[in-house]
C-alpha cells in the first residue's frame, strides 16, 4: 500500500466514520434518556435517503403515507385516552399536530415534488417527512412501555426495526437509489485529491454535532434531557415528563439518522434494508463509549470507519466479519472494566 | 376555611400488598403539617401517591380541584413539589443546573420572575452559591439537601411535601434545615412534612398525624401529640423506657 | 393421589403424542413439510425460552448456531464423507466451544451488552459462512447423504417428521425435568433473584453459562436436521432476521413455558406460511412483507400480553395435582456451636464509599445461642455493617472472623456453606414460584446434583431430601398450610417468614435478619417475635438488625448501637434505654 492509498482510505473512513458518529450519538442519547436501544435508527437513514432520491424523480415518496397513517394513528391513541379521563379540551390540539400539520406536509410534497424544486429544498423536504415519524413511533410503540426494563425495549426495538423494514420495501421497492452528489468539487492536495462531498459530509457532521452540544449546555430543553438521562425520577419532580423527553430525543434521533441518509445517498447505494448495518456500525461506536459516553462513543464510530475503509480494502469480502468482530474485543475491555453489581431489572 | 389539600380514603398498594389504608388528612394553606411513624409505616409511600408518582385509590383534592388525572408533572405546575427522602438531585449537572431544572415549568411559561428567585434561594443557602459551578454528585449530605430544598423552592410551590429532610444528616445541620423550614412558613407555603425525628417534627408543625402500618392511628395539634401517652409509647418507645 | 385425575402436563403430552403419531400418516406433503418446519423451529425456540423466558438474557444471534450444526455436517458429510451422527456429534461439540467462548465474553456484561453482541456475532457468523470458499459461498453445498436410523434411510420429509418430533419431545421433556429440580430453582432464580440467590450459594454466573450453551447445543441441533431434512444449506436461512425471527416464537409463545416454544413456532411458522400467499397479491408486488406485520404484532403483543400466549391458553386445562413431598431422609446437618463459643467478630471493620466513611472502626462480638440487636437510626450503617459480614461488600478496612475464621476476603457465595444465612431488608422472593420452591433454593449448597442428572432424572432422591427439608423448615416456622401457595401472593409479614425458613433451610448455625419487623402489623410482629424467641430455644444464634426499637428491646439479650457510622454504646437492653448518647441519637432534637 502506498502513502496515496492510505491517505485515500484515511479520507474514505473518516467520512464515513463521521455519519456513524453522528448515528452513535443519537443511540447514547435516546438510550440515556429513554432506555431504548434505538435499533430502527437506521431504517430512519435509509428513508431518509431514499424519500429524497424519490423527491429527485420527481415521484411522491412512499414514506409521505406512512406519515399520514401514523399521524392517524397516534392521533387515535391519543383521543381515545384524552376522551376517557374527560379532556374534551385537548381534542383540537391532537387533531392539528397529528392529522391536519401531516395533511398539510404531504400536500406540500405532492405539489411541490413534480416540479423538482432545487436540492436544498428537496432535502428539506424529504426531512419534514421523515424526522415526525420519529415521535411517533415513540409514541405507539414505545410509551405504553415506558417502564419496561431495558430487554422488553429491545425487543420492541427489534419488532419496529422489522416492521419499518418491510414498510421500507413497500415504498421504494427492492432497487438500491443513489443520489446525486452535492458537490462535484475536487481538490488536489498533494497527492491526495479530497472530494467535495467528502467535505459536506464532514463539516456537516460536525456542524450538527456542535449544534448538538451547544442545544444540551444552553437550552432549558436540553439541559431537561440531561436530566432525564442522570436521573428519571428526580426529572419527573420539577415537572418535565418522560414522554415529552421521549419524543424530543426520538425527534433529534430521527433528524440525525434522516440527515445521514441524505448525507450518504450520494457516496454508497442505499437499498430499503441498507439501514440496518449502517446503524448497526454507529452502536459499535456507541457500546465503545459504554452507551454512555457521548466522546468516546464519536471516536468509537470513526474507529470503526476507519477499519471498514482499510479492511475492504485488504479483504473486501470479509468487511463485515471484520467490523463486526471488532465488537468482541470491545465487550471483553468493557466486561474488564465494567464493576459488576446488577441488580436485574422487572 | 377549606383546607389547601384534603385527602380521604387513600389507599396505595404494591401488587397484592397494601402499604398505605384508607389515609385522610388534610393541610391548611400556610400551616406545617407533620406525618410521623417508624420505619415501613408507609409515610414515604403516601408522599409519592400524593405527588401522583404512585399509583393510588382514593380521593386527593388540592386547591379545590381532583387530582385523580393530573399526571405528577402536571402537578408540579399546579404548585405541589416532593423532596423525596432520595433527594433525586442531577447528580452529574451543576449546582446552578440543578437549581435552573426546578424552575423547569416555569421556564416553559416564560415567567420573568425566576432570577429574583435565584437570589433568593442563594440568600437563604449561602454556601449553594458559594459551589453553584459545583457538580451536585459532589456535595455533603447537608449541602445535597440545602439543594434539593432549594431546587423545590424553584418551582415557587404552594404545597411543599418534605420527605425525611434530617435522614443522615448530622445534629447541627438538621437543626439548620429545620429553621428553614420553619422560616418558609413566613412565606405563605405550606408544608407537609414527613419525619422519623419525632420530636423536631413535632417542634416545628402545627398539627401532627402518627402513621403506622398504612394507617393514622392518632391525630391532633402538635403540641398535644408530644405529649399524647399513646404517643409516646407507640413511636416514642424510647423516651418512656428512659423514663421508667 | 386420586385415580382418574388428569394432569395438566400429561393431557397436552397425551393429545400432543396422538397427534404426531398420526399427523404423518395422514396429511398432505404440503402440511408435512409445514409440520417438519414448526418441529426445526420449536428446537431452537426451546433453547430461547430457557435462555430467555426464564433465565432472562436474551440472544438475537440463535441462527448462527443452527447454522454451525448445519455447516458442520453439510462440510464433512459431502467432503469427507464422514456419518451424520458422527458429524452431529462434531457439530454439537464445535458449538459447545464457540458459544462457550461467546458467553464467558458476554454473559459478564449486563443485561443488553448481550443481546447487541448476539446480534454483532450473528452477522459476522452469518457473513463468514457466505464468505469462505470451502463452504461454498452464497452457493452453498448440496448433496448431503440421508441420515440412516438402524438401516433405515430416512429420504422423506414424512419419514423425517418422526425424527424431527421424537427429538422435539426429548428436548421438551428433559428440559422439564431440568426445571424442576435444584439446579433447575437456580437457573429460574436467575431472572429477578440473582443477588438472592448468589446469597444462599448459587453460583450465578456458572448458571447463565451453563444455560447459554445449552441453547446453542440446542439450536445447532436444529441446524443438522435442517441440513440433512433438506441435504443442502445456504447462509440465507442463518441470517440475523432469521435469529430475530427466532426470538420472536419464543415471545409470542409465552417464553417463560416449554409448550410456548412449540406454540410460537407453529404460529409463526403457519402465519408467515400465510401472509407470504396473502401480502404480494394484496400489494401487487412480491418481498417478504411478513416483515410488517410480524414486527406490528409483537408490539402489540408486548403492549397488551407481555407473557405471550401460552399463560392464555393454560387456563382452558385443569391446574395439576400438587402433593406434600414425600416424607424423606434428613439432610445432615453441620455441628452446632457450644454455648459461649465466640461466633462472630469485628474488629475494627470500615467502609467507605469514594470520601464518604459509612462504617467506621465497628468492633463487636457474639457467640454461640446469643440474639445480638444492631440498632441505630436511619443511615447510620447498619446494613452496611450487614453486608460487610454476609460479604455482600468488601471490607475498607478491619476484619471480620467467622467461627475462628477471616471471612471478609470472602465472597457471599463462599460464606453461606460456613453457617451464615441471612434474609433482606426488602424481601427478595421469586413471586411466580411456589412458597415450598422458593424455600428450597436455600438448601441449595446441600445437594451436589447437577443440570445433566436432572434433565435425565437421576436425582430424584436428593430432590427429595431437598424438598422434605424445604418442607420441614416450613413446618417449623409454621408456614405448612402455604406451601404450594405463589410466594407473591402471601402477605408481607408471611413472605418475611417465609425468609426465614429459606435462610433455616441453608443449616446456618448463625441467622442474620435484616430489618424484619420493618412494615409488620402488630399481630404480625408478635408472630415473628414468638418465632424468633422459639428458634432461641432451639440453641440458634441471630444477629438482628432493627429499627423497631420496641420490637428488638424484649427480643435480645444484648445490643449494638449505631449512628454516623460508628458504634456509640453496647450493653444490655436496660442499660441502653437509659444511655444519654443514644437517647440523643435517637430523638435528636431541635434545642
Amino acid at each position: 500500500m502506498n502513502s496515496e492509498i492510505a491517505l485515500f482510505l484515511i479520507q474514505d473512513g473518516l467520512t464515513n466514520g463521521a455519519i456513524y458518529a453522528l448515528l452513535a450519538l443519537a443511540l447514547v442519547l435516546v438510550f440515556a434518556v429513554t432506555r431504548v436501544i434505538f435499533i430502527p435508527q437506521g431504517e430512519f437513514v435509509a428513508y431518509g435517503a431514499l424519500t429524497l432520491a424519490s423527491l429527485q424523480l420527481g415521484k411522491l415518496p412512499g414514506t409521505a403515507w406512512l406519515l399520514l397513517t401514523a399521524g392517524v394513528a397516534v392521533a387515535a391513541v391519543e383521543l381515545v385516552q384524552a376522551l376517557r379521563i374527560g379532556a374534551v379540551r385537548r381534542v383540537p390540539a391532537i387533531v392539528l399536530h397529528y392529522v391536519l400539520v401531516p395533511s398539510a406536509i404531504v400536500v406540500l410534497a405532492w405539489w411541490v415534488a413534480p416540479q423538482k424544486p432545487a436540492l436544498t429544498f428537496q432535502v428539506l423536504l424529504a426531512l419534514l417527512l421523515v424526522v415526525p415519524l420519529g415521535p411517533m413511533v415513540y409514541r405507539l410503540a414505545y410509551q405504553p412501555l415506558a417502564n419496561a426494563s431495558v430487554l422488553v425495549l429491545l425487543i420492541i426495538s427489534v419488532a419496529v426495526h422489522f416492521a419499518m423494514t418491510g414498510l421500507g420495501l413497500v415504498f421504494f421497492g427492492a432497487e438500491g437509489s443513489r443520489t446525486p452528489a452535492f458537490s462535484d468539487a475536487h481538490w488536489k492536495l498533494g497527492v491526495l485529491t479530497i472530494s467535495g462531498q467528502s467535505l459536506w459530509v464532514l463539516g456537516v457532521s460536525l456542524s450538527l454535532i456542535v449544534a448538538l452540544l451547544l442545544f444540551f449546555e444552553h437550552t432549558i430543553y436540553g439541559k431537561a434531557l440531561r436530566a432525564t438521562a442522570v436521573n428519571r425520577v428526580g426529572a419527573r419532580l420539577v415537572g418535565i415528563s418522560p414522554a415529552m423527553a421521549g419524543k424530543l430525543s426520538f425527534t433529534l434521533a430521527a433528524l440525525i439518522g434522516a440527515l445521514s441518509g441524505v448525507l450518504v445517498a450520494p457516496i454508497t447505494t442505499i437499498y430499503y434494508d441498507s439501514g440496518f448495518l449502517v446503524g448497526l456500525k454507529g452502536f459499535v461506536g456507541a457500546i465503545v463509549g459504554g452507551l454512555v459516553s457521548y466522546p468516546i462513543a464519536a471516536a468509537g464510530a470513526l474507529l470503526v470507519g476507519l477499519l471498514e475503509a482499510y479492511a475492504s480494502f485488504w479483504a473486501s469480502a470479509y468487511k463485515e466479519v471484520i467490523v463486526f468482530t471488532m465488537i468482541v474485543p470491545v465487550l471483553v475491555w468493557r466486561s474488564f472494566t465494567t464493576h459488576h453489581i446488577e441488580e436485574e431489572e422487572e | 376555611m377549606s383546607a389547601l389539600l384534603q385527602v380521604r380514603g387513600l389507599s396505595v398498594a404494591y401488587g397484592k400488598i397494601e402499604a398505605v389504608h384508607q389515609v385522610g388528612l388534610s393541610v391548611e394553606e400556610g400551616r406545617i403539617v407533620t406525618v410521623i411513624g417508624p420505619n415501613g409505616a408507609g409515610k414515604t409511600t403516601l408522599l409519592a401517591a400524593l405527588m401522583g408518582v404512585l399509583p393510588s385509590r382514593g380521593n386527593i383534592s388540592y386547591a379545590g380541584g381532583d387530582l385523580a388525572h393530573v399526571e405528577a408533572e402536571k402537578r408540579v405546575g399546579l404548585g405541589l413539589c416532593l423532596v423525596p427522602e432520595r433527594r433525586e438531585l442531577f447528580a452529574a449537572m451543576t449546582v446552578e443546573d440543578n437549581l435552573v431544572l426546578g424552575a423547569f415549568h416555569r421556564y416553559r411559561k416564560r415567567d420573568k420572575s425566576i432570577n429574583a428567585d435565584f437570589e433568593q434561594v442563594y440568600q437563604l443557602f449561602p454556601r449553594l452559591k458559594e459551589r453553584y459551578r459545583q457538580l451536585a454528585g459532589t456535595l455533603s449530605g447537608g449541602e445535597r439537601q440545602m439543594l434539593a430544598l432549594g431546587r423545590a423552592l424553584m418551582s415557587r410551590p404552594r404545597l411543599l411535601m418534605l420527605d425525611e429532610p434530617s435522614l443522615g444528616l448530622a445534629p447541627l445541620v438538621v437543626r439548620d434545615i429545620f429553621r428553614v423550614i420553619a422560616g418558609l412558613r413566613e412565606t405563605g407555603v405550606s408544608i407537609l412534612l414527613v419525619e422519623q425525628n419525632a420530636r423536631a417534627a413535632l417542634q416545628v408543625s402545627d398539627y401532627g398525624y402518627v402513621l403506622e402500618t398504612g394507617e393514622i392511628a392518632v391525630e391532633g395539634p402538635s403540641a398535644e401529640l408530644a405529649s399524647d401517652p399513646r404517643v409516646i409509647e407507640s413511636y416514642l418507645g424510647l423516651a418512656s423506657g428512659g423514663a421508667g | 393421589m386420586r385415580r382418574g385425575v388428569v394432569t395438566r402436563t400429561r393431557l397436552i403430552l397425551g393429545v400432543f403424542l396422538v397427534f404426531m403419531l398420526v399427523a404423518p400418516l395422514v396429511l398432505p406433503e404440503f402440511q408435512i413439510t409445514l409440520l417438519n418446519y414448526i418441529g426445526l423451529y420449536s428446537i431452537v425456540a426451546l433453547g430461547l425460552v430457557l435462555l430467555t423466558g426464564i433465565g432472562g438474557l436474551t440472544s438475537f444471534g440463535q441462527a448462527a448456531f443452527v447454522g454451525m450444526g448445519a455447516y458442520a455436517t453439510a462440510y464433512l458429510s459431502t467432503v469427507y464423507g464422514m456419518s451424520p451422527w458422527l458429524t452431529l456429534i462434531v457439530g454439537l461439540v464445535l458449538t459447545f466451544a464457540v458459544s462457550l467462548f461467546l458467553g464467558f465474553i458476554t454473559l459478564r456484561l449486563s443485561g443488553h451488552y448481550l443481546p447487541l453482541g448476539t446480534i454483532a456475532w450473528g452477522i459476522s457468523l452469518y457473513y463468514l459462512f457466505g464468505n469462505m470458499e470451502f463452504l461454498g459461498g452464497h452457493n452453498g453445498i448440496s448433496s448431503l447423504p440421508a441420515i440412516n436410523v438402524f438401516g433405515l434411510e430416512l429420504d422423506t420429509g414424512r419419514e423425517f417428521n418422526y425424527l424431527i418430533w421424537s427429538l422435539v419431545l426429548l428436548a421438551l421433556l428433559s428440559m422439564q425435568n431440568l426445571l424442576d429440580s435444584r439446579s433447575g430453582r437456580a437457573i429460574r432464580a436467575l431472572k429477578g433473584g440473582g443477588l438472592m440467590a448468589e446469597s444462599f450459594g448459587v453460583d450465578t454466573a456458572r448458571m447463565k453459562i451453563i444455560i447459554f450453551v445449552h441453547a446453542a447445543l440446542l439450536a445447532s441441533l436444529s441446524g443438522w436436521l435442517y441440513a440433512h431434512l433438506l441435504r443442502f444449506v445456504n447462509p440465507t436461512p442463518f441470517s440475523i432476521n432469521a435469529g430475530i425471527e427466532y426470538l420472536f416464537m419464543a415471545v409470542v409463545g409465552g417464553a417463560a413455558s416449554v409448550w410456548g416454544a412449540v406454540v410460537g413456532a407453529g404460529i409463526l411458522t403457519v402465519l408467515k406460511q400465510w401472509l407470504q400467499d396473502l401480502l404480494p397479491k394484496l400489494l401487487g408486488q412480491s418481498g417478504n412483507f411478513e416483515m410488517i406485520v410480524f414486527g406490528v404484532l409483537l408490539v402489540l403483543l408486548l403492549q397488551r400480553a407481555r407473557e405471550g400466549i401460552m399463560p392464555l391458553a393454560v387456563r382452558f386445562f385443569p391446574a395439576p395435582e400438587k402433593l406434600l413431598p414425600p416424607l424423606a431422609q434428613e439432610l445432615t446437618r453441620r455441628a452446632r456451636p457450644a454455648a459461649g463459643e465466640m461466633l462472630l467478630e469485628l474488629k475494627g471493620a470500615r467502609k467507605s464509599f469514594g470520601g464518604l466513611v459509612a462504617v467506621n472502626d465497628m468492633s463487636f462480638a457474639m457467640s454461640g445461642g446469643e440474639i445480638l440487636g444492631l440498632i441505630g437510626p436511619n443511615g447510620a450503617g447498619k446494613s452496611t455493617v450487614f453486608n460487610l459480614v454476609t460479604g455482600v461488600m468488601p471490607v475498607t478496612g478491619g476484619e471480620v472472623h467467622f467461627r475462628g475464621e477471616r471471612i471478609d476476603t470472602l465472597s457471599a457465595r463462599a460464606i453461606v456453606p460456613r453457617g451464615l444465612a441471612r434474609t433482606f431488608q426488602h424481601v427478595h422472593l421469586l413471586p411466580a414460584m411456589t412458597v415450598l420452591e422458593n424455600v428450597a433454593i436455600g438448601a441449595h449448597l446441600r445437594g451436589s446434583k447437577g443440570v445433566i442428572s436432572a434433565a435425565l432424572r437421576l436425582d430424584r432422591t436428593e430432590e427429595a431430601m431437598l424438598l422434605a427439608e424445604a418442607a420441614r423448615q416450613l413446618a417449623r416456622v409454621g408456614l405448612s398450610a402455604s406451601v404450594h401457595e405463589q410466594a407473591g401472593s402471601l402477605a408481607l409479614g408471611q413472605q418475611r417468614i417465609l425468609e426465614i425458613a429459606r435462610a433455616l433451610c441453608a443449616d446456618p448455625v448463625l441467622l442474620l435478619l435484616d430489618e424484619p419487623a420493618a412494615g409488620l402489623r402488630l399481630q404480625e410482629k408478635r408472630a415473628l417475635a414468638e418465632l424468633l424467641c422459639k428458634l432461641k430455644s432451639e440453641g440458634m444464634s441471630i444477629l438482628l438488625v432493627e429499627h423497631d426499637m420496641d420490637f428488638v428491646m424484649k427480643l435480645v439479650d444484648r445490643l449494638v448501637v449505631m449512628d454516623f457510622g460508628e458504634k456509640i454504646a453496647e450493653g444490655l437492653p436496660k442499660e441502653i434505654q437509659t444511655n444519654p448518647a443514644v437517647l440523643e441519637a435517637y430523638l435528636g432534637g431541635v434545642k
